[in-house]
């Protein structure tokens, strides 16, 4: 057993104990940091693959970034009393959910068992060719073979800075039961000015 | 020696309990948080894939995919804040406005 044996162990335990912890919170907080540890431990996988760029662009932008705006709608919402889990009749039943889960998970695991993809079993992550995964390596595919579909995602940033500013900075809308009253607040406060 | 389906396995693992959460979860912040965590797996697949067969062009399609759940978790918490003030709760089964 070597270390990169261990080191695997370590970090794949601590992924999926993270994500299990993460769907079994009541409290969002703790779900979010729990979901800090799994990814912490997958950017160890990934640099473990090689993809040492990658790993430290996940910790940047997913713990850095992603949770963090997470954490932060959770404290903007102020979920006093509004999490009501588990409430009502789903319209399918948990057990159902938790087979269907279960089947899906199944299905994977033969797929990979059944040899898809044979080379793979053969291949150890020991022996990293030069330059694999690294920052020149990823750089040079990202800015000459696969410009273009890079530049699409700067629309697609574009489009998403605009739709979140659009949808998160609307005012609130009445629902249909209270249309006598004003439709928001700019209108209340101009009519209590005017 | 550590080979590749290891990788996949947990890979899958991380995609089951993704979707596990996506289907139990009533609380949408929570749900959002499945999804990029089969995101993730998605892309520890890719990782894994283009290690064996030592092209990283998977890399790239990496970088797209955590591009792409960056947007994605913007606009979808953008919508929870205003679905939030609307209906102050962020329980799925009260999200039906556009259901009838």
């Amino acid at each position: 057993m070597n270390l990169d044996t261990i080191i695997f162990a370590i970090s794949a335990v601590v992924a999926i104990f993270g994500a299990v912890m993460m769907i079994g919170q009541r409290n969002p907080v703790a779900s979010v940091l729990y979901l800090i540890v799994s990814l912490v431990a997958q950017a160890v996988l990934y640099v473990q693959l090689g993809a040492l760029f990658l790993g430290a662009v996940l910790i940047i932008v997913y713990a850095g970034a992603i949770l963090v705006l997470f954490l932060f709608v959770i404290m903007l919402l102020n979920l006093r009393g509004t999490e009501d889990l588990g409430e009502g009749s789903p319209p399918i039943s948990r057990f159902t959910k938790f087979l269907l889960s279960a089947l899906m998970v199944v299905e994977f695991g033969f797929v990979v068992w059944s040899g898809v993809f044979p080379e793979a079993g053969k291949t150890g992550i020991d022996a990293p060719a030069g330059g694999f995964g690294s920052v020149k390596e990823v750089a040079e595919l990202i800015f000459l073979k696969y410009l273009y579909p890079f530049e699409l995602t700067s629309i697609l940033l574009l489009v998403a800075i605009v739709g979140a500013v659009v949808m998160a900075g609307r005012s609130v809308i009445v629902r249909s039961s209270e249309s006598e009253a004003p439709a928001s607040r700019e209108e209340a406060a101009e009519e209590a000015r005017g | 020696m550590v080979t590749i389906p290891a990788f996949l396995i947990v890979a899958v693992m991380l995609f089951g309990i993704g979707a596990i959460g996506v289907l139990i979860s009533r609380n949408i912040i929570i749900l959002f948080m499945c999804v990029e965590l089969m995101l993730n797996a998605a892309n520890l697949t890719l990782i894994a894939f283009s290690r064996a067969l030592n092209i990283p062009d998977g890399h790239v399609i990496v970088f797209l995919v955590l591009t792409v759940a960056a947007a994605e978790a913007a606009v979808g918490l953008a919508m929870v804040i205003t679905i939030f003030r609307n209906r102050e709760t962020i329980n799925i089964d009260r999200f039906n406005m556009m259901k009838w």
